[in-house]
């Protein structure tokens, strides 16, 4: 019987391994109890009606990254969705965009840890070590506040434009990445490290629409960080002609 | 195909990636985890890890021995004392290693990594980053990794752990992606595969936390050690269980009931909320029983009200309880108190372990809360979790490095092969049964373990718990799975850790009715007293001849601290 609480999710299927069938969306229908998010439900479709159904999922308290998927258009994460918040009775689920589907929701991250690896995503020093902590002011931890929230789920990543028209593209998260160890008091990378990322696949790839801010679950602001590193690079490339001319 | 390795890490949390990067310089290491790192439960840890830094001004006479000390008590004097005593002397090191390495610690106006109140704890020693602990150690430990190069199976899951005559030989891994059943021969296999949360129906743990691992080790004959010792966290969100971190009480947070009363009072005037959570869960649920919560949909509640603490503090010291209250809830503390229940968290109990995270098996090691070292005995103090993987996991990198240098060691693939053809047999049986869908069986269990085996515990509900165990193990040898198809096919790998679910559950609450007293988070409504002279001992489990537990016990060791009673 079919009631006010009955849902209609409309879930995209599709399996690499079996190419010549083409995605189609599948629907299933299943009551729901006020208070359950996308992913409880996506849970109970694959318990209770259909166990073929594959998606990511683990710590479904919107902290560990696993479940971010388009739900009704928009990219977020299953866990943090609650279902009462639609309008319609219908929910449609399709996997992220810009990258490969492996079977339904799931797709494959590797080209995203790819361009993560590339930023060479972790602290650089110099210095020894002190025996004690290396201090840090308030102030200068609440700089990379942001951006240490990121929580790599790929949203960004499957909302950017430029991803989608050029996989060469380094992507949102990556520069976010980069921009949280540049900004951070104890790193020693030196700004000299940017110019790997000074072109089209890095930092000016970027056309600035703010895709990215809007997917991010955690309210990072990828653009900002991308903003900021080009500033460095103007700096830079102002500083060298300035010499020049001054010589 | 079989893959070789020195060191094979099953685990991709704290534990596991600490001790990959203590073994990259040297060995042949990888790791095999079933989700990517990253997803590891470790990341959901709000609240902070102990050190005794002694940075707060409130405790600038803070000191490993005291740390110990709070431990020992803690843990209703089950844990061993030298274990514990390693481990609070490595904590300073451990924590600013992890500064080092670039974890964004929150800071004190001087500068210095900022230390907050925990539960149990004589002093303010548990540092933090806001309430993201887990997630910012977690990202600095897999940085460390990718700038190591260390090799990662992701979205590979154990299958059985290959022993044979008191050896390890390695694993079976099976490949998630490609559906496939990969031997791996190791000279030396760790796991460090994470607690068992979901054995029960109330859980704060991620969905992945089955204790496979455990079942696992278990079932390939090595020991097991104070299963019945499981920790309830006093403070998880009505209908989902996501955990309101112990911070929210350090912080100052208050716990009412319906009478609007700070209840604690009655059961810990000095402690009050900060009192130990095996205390404060058993408080909160007295409360419950006897009527002074509130009602819910979802179930009835005690409220964790954080209001008087102002915006500014909970912007400042809480905002992630505060996003998940709102996106979860529809609750923004700073206006309204948190409706919370007891919740399953934490289990002490794992793999037998000693200090060096040496098991009863020759080249198989555990290390975090899959091991049993005994650093927490009967009851963990919060804070203690998050130091424990990541100390033993580099402890266990020092102890697997001796074993290596100091011993020819050769891995046997033919163990590993005959282990995997018998693997390839199982899982066709599993995927030709008829009987009831493995989501029916588990629900069954986790809700026979939440109800009979949870809080309050007595005789005739865990008798009644272990027949419905071994029932449902009768019923498992016909479970049927949707679809043969091996890649990307969840509902196997769920049935697969299944199996070892149902075994943890059963080595659960066979100690339970085992141990006739009350002890830490064991608490027996028919024996209610801790009773020294019987049980001031551990529990080992084996499994026997007939498949159901065999427990003997073991000496628990003492250094200085002797037992007293344990009042807050
Ligand atoms: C919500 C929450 C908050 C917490 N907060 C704190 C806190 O503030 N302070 C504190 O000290 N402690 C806290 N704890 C406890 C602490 O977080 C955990 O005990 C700790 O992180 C466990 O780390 P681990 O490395 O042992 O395992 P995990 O991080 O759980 O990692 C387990 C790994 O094993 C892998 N794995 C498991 N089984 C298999 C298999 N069969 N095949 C392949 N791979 C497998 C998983 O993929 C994963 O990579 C908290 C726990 C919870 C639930």
């Amino acid at each position: 019987m079919i009631t006010k609480d009955t849902y209609t999710f409309k879930i995209l299927r599709y399996d690499a391994k079996a190419p010549d069938e083409k995605p189609e969306f599948q629907l299933y229908r299943i009551k729901v109890i006020p208070g359950l998010t996308v992913l409880a439900m996506l849970i109970r479709i694959r318990d209770e009606i259909d166990g073929t159904l594959s998606f990511r999922s683990s710590c479904r308290s919107a902290v560990c990254g696993s479940c971010a998927m388009v739900i009704n258009g928009k990219i977020d994460l299953a866990c943090r969705t609650q279902v009462a918040f639609f309008e319609s009775n219908t929910i449609i689920l399709e996997p992220l965009p810009n990258m490969d589907i492996i079977k339904d929701l799931v797709v494959d991250m590797e080209p995203f840890w790819d361009m993560y690896e590339k930023v060479q995503p972790y602290l650089i020093r110099k210095t020894p070590d002190p025996g004690k902590e290396i201090t840090q002011s308030e102030e200068e931890r609440s700089r990379i506040d942001q951006f240490v929230n990121c929580i790599l789920c790929a949203s960004c990543y499957g909302a950017c434009p430029v991803v989608s028209r050029n996989p060469e593209y380094i992507g949102p998260a990556a520069l976010a990445k980069l921009e949280r160890f540049i900004l951070d008091s104890r790193d020693e990378r030196g700004a000299g490290f940017l110019k790997t990322m000074n072109n089209e696949k890095g930092l000016w790839g970027c056309d600035t629409v703010l895709r990215c801010i809007d997917a991010c679950p955690k309210d990072v602001r990828p653009t900002d960080a991308i903003v900021e590193l080009r500033k460095i690079l103007i700096k830079e490339k102002m500083k060298q002609l300035f010499d020049k001319e001054g010589r | 195909m079989m893959l070789h390795h020195d060191v094979l890490i099953v685990g991709g949390g704290l534990a596991g990636l600490r001790a990959a990067v203590g073994l990259s310089k040297k060995y042949d290491v990888a790791i095999v985890s079933k989700v990517h790192p990253i997803r590891s439960h470790s990341i959901a840890a709000q609240g902070g890890i102990n050190a005794s830094l002694a940075n707060n001004p409130d405790g600038r006479d803070d000191t490993c021995e005291k740390h110990a000390f709070d431990t020992i008590k803690g843990s209703d004097y089950l844990a061993d004392q030298h274990s514990v005593e390693i481990m609070c002397k490595e904590a300073s090191e451990i924590v600013y290693e992890m500064e080092h390495w670039g974890c964004p610690f929150s800071r004190f106006p001087d500068g210095t990594i900022a230390q907050r109140p925990f539960g149990g704890g004589g002093y303010p020693r548990t540092c933090y980053s806001t309430d993201i602990t887990g997630h910012v150690l977690l990202n600095t430990l897999y940085e460390r990794a990718v700038s190591k190069r260390i090799k990662f199976y992701q979205e590979w899951y154990i299958v059985a752990l290959v022993t044979d005559n008191g050896r390890c030989g390695g694993v079976i891994a099976f490949d998630l992606v490609r559906g496939k059943i990969i031997p791996i021969a190791a000279k030396t296999t760790l796991f460090a595969t994470g607690g068992y949360g979901r054995v029960y129906f109330h859980s704060t743990n991620a969905l992945i936390n089955t204790g496979s691992g455990i079942g696992m080790a278990y079932k390939a004959q090595v020991p097991i050690k104070d299963m019945e010792f499981v920790q309830f966290h006093p403070t998880g969100l009505i209908g989902t269980n996501i955990l309101m971190t112990e911070a929210c009480r350090g912080e100052g947070g208050y716990l009412l009931n319906n009478k609007n009363e700070r209840f604690m009072e009655k059961y810990a005037p000095k402690a009050m909320e900060l009192a130990p959570r095996d205390i404060v869960s058993r408080s909160i649920q007295t409360e419950i029983e006897e009527g002074r919560s509130f009602e819910h949909a979802l179930g009835k509640y005690i409220k964790l009200d954080l209001r008087h603490l102002g915006e500014k503090k909970i912007l400042s010291k809480l905002p992630g309880i505060r996003k998940i209250c709102i996106d979860f809830i529809g609750i923004d503390p700073i206006i309204e108190p948190i409706p919370i229940m007891p919740c399953q968290h934490y289990s002490m109990g794992g793999i037998d372990t000693n200090e060096k995270c040496e098991t009863e098996m020759k080249g198989f090691y555990a290390a975090g809360e899959c091991a049993c070292v005994s650093v927490h005995g009967a009851n963990r103090l919060g804070g203690n979790s998050l130091l424990e993987t990541i100390v033993f996991g580099k402890l266990a990198g020092l102890a697997i490095d001796e074993y290596l240098t100091n011993n020819d060691v050769k891995a046997d693939e033919k163990i590993v092969q005959d282990r995997k053809d018998e693997i390839e047999k199982k899982i066709i049986r599993l995927v030709s049964g008829s009987g009831e869908k493995p989501f029916i069986l588990q629900t069954e269990l986790a809700k026979t373990m939440s109800r009979n085996v949870g809080i309050f515990r007595k005789k005739e509900e865990i008798v009644e718990a272990i027949n419905n165990i071994i029932n449902i193990k009768e019923r498992y040898r016909n479970v049927c799975v949707s679809s043969p198809s091996r890649h990307m096919n969840y509902e196997l790998m769920n049935t697969i850790e299944l199996e070892y679910m149902l075994e943890v559950a059963h080595t659960i609450a066979v100690g339970a009715h085992q141990r006739e007293e009350s002890r830490g988070s064991h608490y027996r409504r028919d024996f209610t007293k801790r009773d020294d002279t019987q049980w001031m001992k551990h529990t080992i489990a084996r499994i026997g001849e007939g498949g159901g537990p065999v427990i003997t016990s073991k000496e628990v060791t003492i250094t200085q601290y002797q037992p007293m009673e344990r009042i807050y």
